[in-house]
């Protein structure tokens, strides 16, 4: 896809722009993220912050927040997921249509925050549906959520639109996440195994490992 | 309103055979509470609401309080109404009410039919305590879900056991996460083996 920039420049002066049909379709994709409009709790308020006059998030072409899952690219996990909730979390993602992005917006829904060592709190809700992008804070500024938005756009602008290695391109990948039920303590599983695992500590990284990487 | 010596008085006049005993639990509220037994606590709460110089047609709270058994003192359940006058602006009467902590004997009779207000508030005693409130006209699980089977507000409950977020657990964690054979990053394996040496 190389194009002669010298060239390129040239026919950009023309009001000709030569680029590859990835960027542009890209480019499109990354400028219309619709979120749902899905507030759990105090991040919401940020959220709809961000959304409002002050932040402005028109300016990154993702204001448009949808009322159904069928509609919106993007699930901004606003708040804490209690365990109760947690299964309607993941029902509303796996509605969404592909491709799909997930934020975990604030400290709880990246690790259930304030609240993980309480009865009735997700610990996290990587836990259930593969997250794209975490924002710490409690809750986090509207700035951050701006520069989740800016990070996911990144994520979407580097991803190639053809070839098998993407998710929603693979016929045996599984279109849907497990939904958790409502067991006698817990959910059950408390964790999707698929997607999820326990986190490392980087001291326990073997010498082998790094050789390898 | 009178003091809380009076309001005992009058009360255990006005319902005959009521146990009735002023209670202080939290000094430091200085707000003494009436304690009444299980049999007459809705006949006292009703002349509460009824008798004119008090007309207590509010209840704004009811909670649960778990207390372990201490020494030889067995434990028990308490529930605690708070009362007051609207008509009257004048309040808290708190009225107090204990059951045995094991659960097929922790009844408390319902008050919800004096203050409808009552019914979602004993449901969430019931929910996080266990109590039972007899008469209660729809005693369901509120907060957690129904298929849940503890009540977790007790200081007896024990959480699930995850461990997954725990990068370096030790002491109690550490014999719980053995003990139930939570999911370790390697540190806690390496412990683990240690502590299995030893």
């Amino acid at each position: 896809m190389a194009v002669d920039e010298g060239l390129k420049s040239e026919l950009q002066k023309q009001g000709i722009f030569v680029l590859p049909f990835e960027q542009l379709y890209n480019w499109g994709r990354k400028s219309s993220i619709w979120p749902l409009q899905f507030g759990l709790a105090c991040c919401a308020i940020e959220m709809i912050a961000s959304a409002a006059s002050r932040y402005d998030l028109a300016r990154f072409g993702a204001e448009v927040f949808r009322a159904t899952p069928r509609q919106a690219d993007l699930m901004i996990v606003a708040g804490t997921v209690t365990k109760k909730m947690a299964p309607q979390v993941v029902r509303l993602y796996n509605q969404m249509p592909e491709p799909k992005y997930c934020i975990a917006m604030g400290a709880c829904a990246i690790s259930g925050g304030p609240f993980k060592d309480g009865y009735n709190v997700l610990k996290g809700i990587d836990r259930y549906i593969p997250v794209d992008v975490h924002i710490p804070g409690c809750p986090p500024r509207p700035e951050a959520l701006i520069h989740a938005i800016m990070t996911l756009q990144r994520k979407i602008a580097s991803q190639s639109v053809t070839g098998e290695h993407l998710r929603w391109y693979d016929k045996h990948a599984p279109a849907e996440y497990a939904i958790p039920s409502y067991g006698e303590r817990d959910l059950e599983p408390p964790a999707n195994r698929e997607i999820w695992h326990p986190p490392r500590d980087y001291r326990d990284v073997t010498l082998d490992e790094v050789k390898k990487a | 309103m009178e003091a809380i010596e009076k309001i005992k008085e009058v009360a255990a006049q006005a319902v005959a055979g009521a146990q009735i005993e002023i209670v202080n639990s939290t000094p430091a509220a200085q707000q003494p509470a009436i304690l009444v037994d299980r049999e007459h606590v809705y006949a006292v709460a009703k002349f509460f609401k009824e008798d004119p110089r008090f007309q207590m047609d509010f209840c704004s709270c009811v909670t649960g309080v778990d207390y372990l058994a201490k020494g030889d003192k067995p434990g028990f359940i308490e529930v605690v109404y708070h009362l007051y006058s609207v008509a009257q602006k004048q309040g808290p009467i708190v009225l107090k009410v204990r059951a045995p902590r094991e659960l097929d004997e922790c009844h408390v009779p319902s008050l919800t039919p004096l203050w409808r207000g009552c019914e979602f508030q004993e449901r969430e005693a019931y929910d996080l305590y266990g109590v039972k409130f007899d008469g209660h006209p729809d005693l369901r699980r509120i907060l957690m879900w129904d298929e849940f089977t503890d009540h977790p507000m007790r200081k007896d409950y024990e959480p699930p056991a995850d461990y997954e977020w725990e990068p370096t657990p030790h002491d109690d964690t550490l014999q719980r996460a053995v003990q139930e054979g939570g999911i370790m990053p390697p540190t806690a394996r390496e412990e683990l083996e240690k502590a299995k040496k030893k």
